[in-house]
């Protein structure tokens, strides 16, 4: 089984990039998960051969980081911090309400497939908790139920 | 002339709404006419009053927040583009007293003005640093640097001095510059401040490192949390490597350092020295053993300055102002100022850069103001998730590193995250070793194992079940943790639960529940 072409060509051209760079594994890791959303599992050979590692090690790379993930996620991927800073303001209960209405358990994606939902351990913003990271590019502060459905409105309004 | 507006762009103020106030502002004027030139700045550190909008007028900075869309037309009808009086109004920024009372000399520049501005840095003293190490010999920079009694920032407090001396000591043609950004430690902030909101602090920092030891390759080691300092920090290397700044020839000097972000991936581990050095080589973060020291053997084996990014920050201050001016600050052997953060179930959260010294209870409630939820504070993590919680018979030690130490506690990388009488603590020991059981990187048992069996017993006591043998059980494994782990993960993670176990037994049922009184609430 090969990979399908959009997928393909992400992972030469992630490969092409970034094989020659000292420590270049995960660059590499991040510009394929940037771009396709997840590592596919049938890339690990083509990297391995490339990096001259072995198919373990590039296994073992990406299974040891919780940032890296090897299933399709769903269209957006919310993360809510569950860290102290944020658990003193209401993170458990932020989660519980999130995993509650969403219908997911940690790391699931919802049924619709819009929304992934992952818990995260700081990010940085932790004088107005608790937080939340949409996509990995918005941040938003002071999230209570009301604001967490309204982030989830927003992804399931968006493409 | 165009009016300066200063609303900011650093990622705390976003999350609460500054790019739509920004976007509403600009609209506003552009309706009346009124020309005003939009500024995006860092953020002053005052977080509660975010977005804090600030408008420069002939008697300076003049401050209104926190600021949301509907307010603007009250604003407006209130002359706020030459500060008039509003509600939202708290005068010069700069006289506000939870600013005014700091000692800013790391974040000096933060909130000034466009942190992408290579002008703006300069005129507001950049590079005057790295101009002075240059003209001094590699051995009297180190000199300079011991002398300020700078200690590491990111939590070891290990003398910067020292390492650059061991580094510059080796024989090597290839040696490096590697900043910790990786500040996964709950409560803390700074970093990430610093990085958006003063980006060329930090790359100078870095650059006098590297003509100081002799290296020519720096790396960022960035968390992957923070998308916003990624984007910064590039665009501010970019722009300083045009500008001469980095590259083959720094400054003119004929000293090549280039520099380069690297992302991390979601490892708190990798905060860890070695386990970040690992990660860099594009390996899993396990945490290597020392003796040898990254200083000696570090990246790629080669001699590396590893530092966090508050110590390399501090770099350029000191050489632009001399050691003498950074250590007049400060107590004992805790010398110049660290920048505290101010978080979780705070009123005043925010960044608070004092010289040691000051009381903790000072800092939580002449600057915090207690709680945000009105309620008594009951106890404080310092230090992130490997730091113990401080009662309120601890609060008045003085925030110095040897004075936390000798009480059980420890100042770490600054972050402060207040928790209210509502708090579980017995929950909050129980996720320190669950914590420390997702993020163990594996390598030693005391840390992979002992965590996991540490939730175990956790489970055990506040079930009630053979409680006395369950207490001396957690006690003696965490006895096993802190004297056989490979490193501070798991050598720490017991710190929060004895705290809680020794100064909160009631959470744990081992004591009578008392009275929620109010604490004092007065320094």
């Amino acid at each position: 089984m090969a990979l399908e072409k959009p997928l393909a060509d992400i992972v030469s051209s992630a490969i092409a990039g970034h094989a020659q760079r000292p420590g270049g594994l995960l660059p590499l890791l991040h510009e394929i998960q940037d771009r396709a959303g997840y590592v596919p599992p049938l890339a690990v050979d083509q990297i391995a051969r490339a990096l001259h590692l072995s198919i373990a090690e590039v296994h073992g790379v990406i299974s040891f980081y919780h940032h890296f993930r090897t299933a399709p996620p769903g269209r957006h991927v919310v993360r809510v911090c569950v860290a102290e800073a944020c658990q003193s303001m209401g993170a458990d209960r932020l989660m519980a309400h999130a995993r509650a209405s969403l219908g997911v358990d940690l790391h699931g994606t919802t049924g619709d497939g819009a929304v992934t939902l992952e818990p995260v351990y700081c990010l940085g913003n932790c004088a107005c908790s608790p937080a939340v990271l949409v996509d990995d590019k918005e941040l938003v502060g002071r999230v209570d139920a009301d604001r967490f459905d309204a982030i989830v409105g927003q992804c399931r309004e968006a493409a | 002339m165009s009016i300066r507006v200063f609303v900011p762009g650093d990622s705390a103020a976003l999350s609460v709404g500054a790019d739509t106030v920004a976007a509403a502002i600009a609209r506003e004027a552009a309706q009346r006419g009124t020309a005003i030139e939009l500024v995006r700045n860092g953020t002053r550190g005052m977080l509660w009053l975010e977005p804090l909008v600030e408008v420069e007028t002939a008697d300076g900075r003049v401050a209104y927040g926190p600021v949301r869309e509907q307010d603007l037309a009250g604003l407006f009808a209130a002359d706020f583009l030459h500060g008039g009086r509003h509600a939202l109004g708290h005068g010069l920024t700069e006289r506000i007293p939870y600013f005014a009372r700091q000692q800013r000399r790391t974040f000096a520049r933060v909130g000034l003005d466009d942190p992408l501005s290579l002008e703006r840095y300069q005129q507001h003293g950049g590079y005057q640093g790295l101009r002075a190490a240059l003209a001094m010999e590699p051995a009297a920079a180190v000199r300079a640097l011991i002398d300020s009694g700078l200690r590491g920032r990111g939590g070891a407090a290990f003398p910067t001095g020292i390492k650059w001396r061991t580094v510059l000591a080796e024989r090597s043609p290839v040696k490096y510059v590697v900043c910790n950004a990786d500040e996964g430690d709950s409560g803390t902030f700074s970093d990430r401040m610093i990085m958006e909101g003063d980006p060329y602090v930090l790359i100078e920092g870095m650059t006098i490192a590297g003509v100081v030891v002799g290296a020519s390759q720096g790396y960022i080691y960035l968390r992957s949390e923070y998308p916003h300092a990624e984007r910064m920090l590039n665009q501010a290397i970019e722009r300083a490597a045009a500008a001469g700044l980095l590259g083959d020839d720094v400054l003119g000097s004929g000293k090549p350092f280039a520099l380069e972000v690297r992302r991390g991936a979601g490892a708190y581990i990798c905060g860890e020295e070695t386990s970040l050095l690992e990660s860099l080589e594009g390996k899993r973060g396990m945490v290597r053993f020392r003796p040898p020291l990254p200083a000696i053997q570090g990246l790629f084996g080669k001699p590396t300055v590893l530092n966090n990014v508050i110590s390399l920050a501090s770099v350029p201050t000191i050489f632009a102002h001399g050691a003498g001016a950074y250590q007049e600050f400060g107590m004992g052997r805790s010398r110049g100022t660290m920048p505290f953060q101010l978080a979780g179930n705070i009123r005043h959260g925010g960044l608070v850069e004092v010289a040691f010294g000051l009381t903790l209870r000072e800092l939580l409630y002449d600057f915090g103001g207690g709680t945000a939820t009105g309620r008594p504070i009951r106890a404080v993590q310092i230090g992130g998730p490997l730091g113990a919680y401080v009662p309120e018979s601890q609060f008045d030690l003085p925030l110095d590193y040897e004075a936390f130490a000798a009480a059980g506690a420890m100042i770490g990388h600054g972050g402060m995250v207040v928790f209210d009488d509502q708090a579980d603590l017995a929950h909050m020991a129980r996720f320190a070793m669950e914590f420390c059981a997702i993020e163990s990187c594996g390598k030693c048992t005391p840390c992979r194992i002992g965590s996991t069996r540490a939730v175990e017993v956790i489970d055990k006591i506040t079930a009630g079940r053979e409680t006395q043998a369950n207490v001396h059980l957690l006690r003696d494994l965490c006895d096993t943790m802190v004297a056989g782990s490979l490193c501070a993960l798991g050598g720490m993670a017991p710190f929060p639960v004895l705290s809680v176990l020794n100064h909160f037994p009631e959470d744990f049922g081992l004591a009578p529940k008392a009275d929620r009184k109010p604490a004092l609430k007065t320094a």
